[in-house]
């Protein structure tokens, strides 16, 4: 179950510029050679790729849609989760949408509880992960070992372990041509791709600082039921606890922090910051933070200012600026990208209207590469190295420390239960009023 | 007024509205019960117009015909996230309310919390709240009918082209000219491709601020370009049983003055929910809406308390 942590000095050197410039490379550069054999599957009696869903919720339902939506022969051949109940709500507007030809999801094939993914995955030639993250590092790790084409969704990991197991199976999936798409669907947004390569052509001059923001009020709770064991609870009620969402400056707020590493090419050599929960501290509301605020610092000694919070009636922001020597640019999911000069000159305004809908233009791309045999994506490294960012910048606010990528890298604290079963205990538990623990800075440590 | 004229009036008051007490129907405020919010409602006497515009370039605003309609009360303002906030998050609502807010609002349907900002940068305070679904705006009208006890719901379209109009038969309240929009409106030229606080603009003779533009304004019709060839005379609404199209009217900030008018008809378009990331799609919300939202209803005739229930417990229609 575990893989041995990388020493810190390959840490350091898979976090150098160089080498995200590499990754960046594999992700915009040509098509690689491959050795990886769709026909093996694609050839098959009836000339379909067989795709498997792994977490059938809304998110990986909506994955499955657009995966069928991208036109090319696919058949869903088998679905997993930890909940009949959510399988079912998931397969029904599959079955309805998509009939019974492309949508052949017997009983047998649909695999309940938690281990289940490994038979799904055996299924299939491409998977889609879609669970809550904490899994992430377990499934994408054996479907790597499977050698699957993969799709999954952001984040793609809770704590510094699962990091780890990402960026080691990230790299065998390299070397077995494995392509992998990330759901940070903002690198498959025309208005960040075209606003980007202009930064990083120079249009602005270096970038020198930004701020990226995920300010919102906030998003579902699923209240206790009664008989539910405080296992179901807890993956049921999933944001609010670590081990399984990384709180929301992972869950969500990972996409800012995402673009911020995008624009600068690189990841933060150290975080500090503050957070707390002000205004969302119900039973209901777990262990997770209602907001944090870091101050990310690059190698090169430039700051990004990072800001989360769900807070209920204040204003809302989401969306990221920055600043460079000659420039400033204002990105967000709203198909803006902006770059003007210091006196206000427009140097590039990207054209909001018919923008594609980029949470399709991911499978469009990866299914095109997938059903000629190519190998085009390798999204897991960055992914990997953005989720750690934002839990670098959740260690700072809770621990109320300077981190250090590497401290937090090599954190030790591992979240995961001991056991994954519906009796089993999760690590964190709630005291006798029914209220759970959470951080304090100044006090919890972190790693 | 003369002692003598004031009595013909009020003769001809009796004449006109029958046996119907009117002595009630004037412009209230509503408040919110433990908060100090409010809204605006001004009244809507009954009457006739004609509806559509042989004139218009668009085919579906034809043919012009005549329509009765029942007095109501009609907001003078579009919703705004003030208001709309606390129907969508209960914690909010509690959070901020003065004592209980009661087992049914309590256990009301609420919205998902959007994943996305839905305000989309444009900001909350007095801006008109935007992006819900039909089905959203009529479940905020129950929760204002379990807050307030009065019954709103939304306009019919023809309820709303009557109460735009406010007895001009031209292209816009205030006559013909496009050019002149701006003073009343937020529209694509003068609005900085954002929502603007309501009431900012001057309001048609009814007291409607914001009739045309800033948000398009939710109706209950069903949107069939071919409607006004058959629809009934009297109150005439086009129910819908499928999800799209249905009627928005007003136009928006979004759009310019000459795509805007008293009887331009809008139709809601299932590419606004493209960019929801999940399946079902979410029955509250369009991301991609930012341009649309809800001006309410209250008719002067409560209807029974099972018509109430039948409007607001219509089910959702699964999205996807």
């Amino acid at each position: 179950m575990t893989i041995k942590p990388k020493t810190t000095q390959n840490m350091k050197t898979e976090n150098s510029r160089r080498d995200f410039i590499k990754t960046s490379a594999i992700l915009t550069g040509g098509v690689l050679t491959s050795p990886f054999v769709v026909p093996g599957a694609y050839a098959s009696s009836d000339n379909h790729l067989k795709l498997a869903l792994i977490g059938c919720g809304g998110r990986g339902t909506g994955a499955v849609f657009q995966a069928f939506e991208t036109g090319h022969p696919i058949r869903l051949v088998a679905m997993a989760d930890a909940f009949q109940d959510r399988l079912d709500k998931s397969l029904k507007p599959i079955l309805d949408k998509y009939g019974p030809e492309k949508v052949q999801v017997p009983k047998e094939k649909q695999f309940v509880g938690f281990d289940g993914y490994k038979q799904a995955i055996a299924e299939a030639d491409v998977v889609i992960l879609a669970t809550p993250p904490g899994f992430r590092p377990s499934h994408f790790e054996e479907a790597v070992r499977q050698g699957k084409q993969i799709f999954m969704e952001k984040p793609v990991a809770t704590d510094a372990a699962g990091i780890r197991r990402v960026l080691a199976a990230a790299e065998i999936a390299k070397q077995k041509k494995l392509n992998v798409v990330v759901g940070l669907q903002r690198h498959y947004q025309a208005n960040y791709r075209e606003t980007i390569k202009r930064i990083h052509d120079g249009a602005i001059g270096d970038i020198v600082g930004g701020q990226v923001y995920w300010n919102d009020g906030g998003v579902w709770v699923r209240e206790r039921q009664p008989g539910q064991t405080e296992m179901e609870y807890q993956m049921r009620n999933w944001y609010y606890f670590n081990w399984l969402c990384g709180d929301h400056i992972t869950e969500q707020h990972v996409h800012n922090i995402d673009v911020a590493n995008w624009v600068k090419q690189g990841y933060p050599v150290k975080a500090e910051g503050t957070g707390g929960r002000q205004v969302r501290t119900g039973k209901d509301h777990g262990e997770i933070f209602d907001h944090h605020v870091i101050t990310f610092t690059y190698e090169d000694g430039s700051v990004i200012h990072s800001e989360c919070r769900h807070f209920p009636g204040a204003a809302n922001r989401v969306d990221e600026t920055f600043q460079g020597t000659k420039g400033k640019v204002y990105l967000s999911a709203g198909n803006h990208g902006n770059l003007s000069d210091w006196k206000g000159n427009s140097i590039y305004t990207h054209d909001r209207e018919n923008n594609a809908n980029p949470y399709q233009v991911e499978h469009d791309e990866l299914w095109a590469a997938l059903v000629k045999g190519d190998y085009k994506f390798a999204d897991a490294e960055n992914a990997a190295k953005s989720t750690m960012t934002s839990i670098m910048g959740r260690y700072a606010t809770y621990s109320g420390k300077v981190i250090s990528w590497e401290e937090a890298l090599n954190g030790s604290v591992d979240l995961f239960p001991e056991k994954l079963a519906w009796d089993a205990l999760p690590k964190i538990l709630p005291n006798e009023d029914g209220f759970y623990p959470h951080a304090v800075p100044g006090k919890t440590k972190v790693i | 007024m003369g002692m003598s004229k004031t009595w013909v009036f009020i003769i001809l008051l009796f004449l006109t509205l029958g046996e119907k007490d009117y002595s009630e129907f004037n412009a209230y405020d509503q408040s919110i019960e433990g908060t100090d919010l409010y809204f605006s409602m001004v009244p809507i006497p009954a009457g006739s117009f004609i509806m559509g515009s042989d004139n218009s370039g668009f085919l579906d605003e034809k043919p012009a015909h005549s329509v009765q309609i029942d007095a109501f009360w009609m907001s003078a303002h579009e919703v705004t996230w003030d208001i709309f906030e606390l129907f969508v998050d209960k914690n909010y609502e509690l959070a901020i309310s003065e004592g209980p807010i009661g087992d049914q609002v309590d256990g009301l349907s609420r919205p998902s919390l959007p994943y996305l900002d839905m305000t989309f940068g444009m900001g909350k305070e007095s801006k008109p709240a935007v992006g819900m679904t039909q089905y959203g705006a009529i479940q905020f009208c129950h929760w204002l009918y379990l807050k307030t006890g009065v019954f709103y719901r939304l306009p019919t379209e023809a309820e709303w082209e009557y109460a735009a109009r406010a007895g001009s038969d031209a292209r816009y309240f205030f006559g013909e000219k496009s050019s002149d929009l701006s003073e009343y409106a937020w529209i694509k030229e003068n609005s900085e491709e954002s929502t603007q606080k309501v009431g900012l603009k001057k309001p048609n003779p009814w007291g409607l601020y914001d009739i045309y533009g800033n948000v398009l304004e939710w109706t209950m019709d069903h949107y069939d370009p071919n409607f006004y060839k058959e629809s009934s005379e009297i109150n005439p609404l086009n129910p819908s049983t499928n999800l799209y199209p249905r009627v928005v009217r007003g136009g928006s900030f979004k759009h310019s003055a000459d795509e805007i008018s008293a009887s331009r008809r809008f139709a809601t378009d299932p590419k606004w929910k493209q960019i929801d990331p999940q399946i079902p799609k979410s029955q509250w919300w369009f991301p991609e809406a930012p341009f649309l939202g809800i001006r309410l209803v209250r008719p002067l005739e409560t209807p029974s308390e099972e018509e109430i229930q039948a409007y607001y417990g219509q089910a959702p229609i699964d999205d996807y």
